[in-house]
């Protein structure tokens, strides 16, 4: 659905569920995700819809990740680093008692 | 003959509920609304439907409370059944936290004097101690305790509003938003005429009810209603959804059947501002954050600031003009918990043309020290 305007120049590779996808160093996950043609993100908390990036602004809070471990990161605000690895966000965030910091 | 019976200005949780419930009594209405640029109070609210602690000083607005807790639950299932919106409504009762000796020891004198004042109308509430409230909400931090009241409730409020709006246009209400009404004009043949300020007529109706929230002073002024009001604003934040983990709603910490938590809120006297500012917010997430040491983890994903509607004591006011006979008025900030009795009591009134004698307590002659004075 989306194509990049501009050729991959400083390439890194991150990990989207088991697949390996090659992404502009610096560059919004979000950004990579839609480029890689991933176009569900997460699933709702309340309804178990699919959900993509809306306005790719860190308003909508619709493209949620699990991003290196850590739940519910806005994909659009995230930048790509080498080797990151990212997951679906499933569902509401299970928070433990020994999360507490 | 006028177009409408009862025409109300306001669209807010006040407005909303006297449309919805007088077009249930099959009353023509209309209301009258501003627009997206109004200052909106019921878009800010905490969503608590709450007893404990009100009414020290006016133990009838104590009472007051308590029958719209008694109604909330008939009420959410009938807004439910004729709309299909869920306000999310639960009243597994409320906890109010303290944090350390000092304050629990002033909760406590604040509730014991109210039960002396009500005497046997007086609600119900438990002390709870340290270990006790750990037992019952297992992630909260060290405190030293808290109340219970099981007559303590929340909703969604945004839910709530959304449902009065829908309920009001099944009824066949009229909703008019964009029409900020400037003038109320009694007519020579009875009954009011609303004009905008270039003098437009936005509405005629036999009777009027002010509830604009900060604009009913303004207007009430013209048809002989006294109304003093003073904005107080609240900061409230919101933070990312998470599992269940927190089923009782608190005085500054709930958890929304969405899984946010919604911390504050805030109580400011700052005048018409509605910005947030970062010495609040962190005053309220360092003692938020103190009763659930979990939420350090949670990332905030909002802020904002809401303007209360605050009468000069607090207690609500509500009155009917007698210079204008069919024009009232109606103010308070307790827009969420006493919505039931906006919706399913007050419409009587207004439709009958008296407020109830019981009820004569919340009119705003109680601020008139000439007459008060005079009177003893």
């Amino acid at each position: 659905m989306f194509k990049r305007t501009q050729p991959v120049t400083d390439p890194v590779t991150i990990y989207f569920e088991d697949r390996d996808i090659v992404a502009q160093r610096g560059e919004p996950v979000a950004a990579a995700l839609l480029a890689a043609g991933v176009h569900v993100f997460r699933t709702s908390p309340l309804s178990n819809s699919p959900r993509a990036p809306l306005c790719m602004i860190g308003n909508c809070f619709e493209c949620l990740l699990e991003i290196d471990g850590e739940s519910n990161r806005q994909a659009c605000r995230a930048r790509v680093q080498d080797g990151m690895r990212v997951r679906k966000q499933q569902g509401v965030r299970a928070l433990e008692e020994n999360d507490e910091g | 003959m006028k177009d409408y019976d009862v025409a109300v200005v306001g669209g807010g949780l006040l407005g909303s509920s006297f449309g919805y419930g007088l077009s249930a009594r099959g009353a023509r209405t209309l209301v009258l609304d501003e627009g997206d640029n109004a200052i909106r109070t019921a878009l800010g609210n905490f969503g608590l439907v709450w007893v404990q602690g009100k009414g020290l000083g006016m133990p009838e607005y104590a009472q007051w409370s308590l029958k719209a807790s008694a109604e909330w639950s008939g009420f959410a299932d009938r807004l439910r059944q004729e709309t299909g919106i869920d306000t999310c409504f639960h009243r597994p009762g409320g906890f109010n936290l303290c944090l350390d000796d000092d304050e629990l020891a002033t909760n406590l004198e604040l509730l014991s004097s109210l039960r002396r004042e009500a005497g046997d109308g007086g609600y119900d509430y438990e002390v709870i101690d340290a270990a006790e409230l750990k037992r019952l909400i297992p992630i909260v931090g060290d405190l030293a305790g808290g109340t219970y009241c099981p007559h303590d409730g929340h909703c969604n409020p945004l839910l709530l509003l959304r449902a009065l709006h829908a309920g009001f246009s099944a009824n066949g209400g009229e909703y008019r938003p964009r029409s900020h009404v400037n003038q109320v004009k009694s007519c020579s043949d009875g009954g009011f005429l609303l004009l905008s300020k270039n003098g437009d007529a936005l509405g005629a109706a036999h009777k009027v009810v002010i509830a604009a929230g900060h604009g009913s002073p303004d207007l009430g002024r013209q048809v002989g209603l006294d109304i003093t009001t003073h904005p107080d604003q609240g900061q409230v934040l919101v933070t990312e959804r998470v599992q269940p983990m927190l089923e009782y709603p608190t005085n500054y910490v709930r958890q929304t059947d969405d899984g946010t938590f919604l911390l504050g809120p805030s109580t400011r006297d700052v005048g018409f501002d509605l910005s947030t500012e970062s010495g609040t917010l962190r005053d309220i997430a360092r003692r938020c954050t103190r009763a659930f040491p979990l939420l350090k983890n949670l990332r905030v994903q909002r802020s904002w600031a809401a303007l209360r509607i605050m009468t000069p004591d607090g207690f609500p006011t509500y009155q009917q003009s007698d210079t204008h006979p069919g024009a009232f008025s109606f103010s308070c900030h307790s827009g969420v918990t006493l919505a039931a009795n906006h919706a399913l009591l007050t419409p009587d009134w207004i439709l009958s043309g008296s407020i109830p004698r019981e009820y004569d307590v919340f009119h705003p002659k109680r601020f008139d020290v000439q007459k008060n004075a005079a009177g003893h």
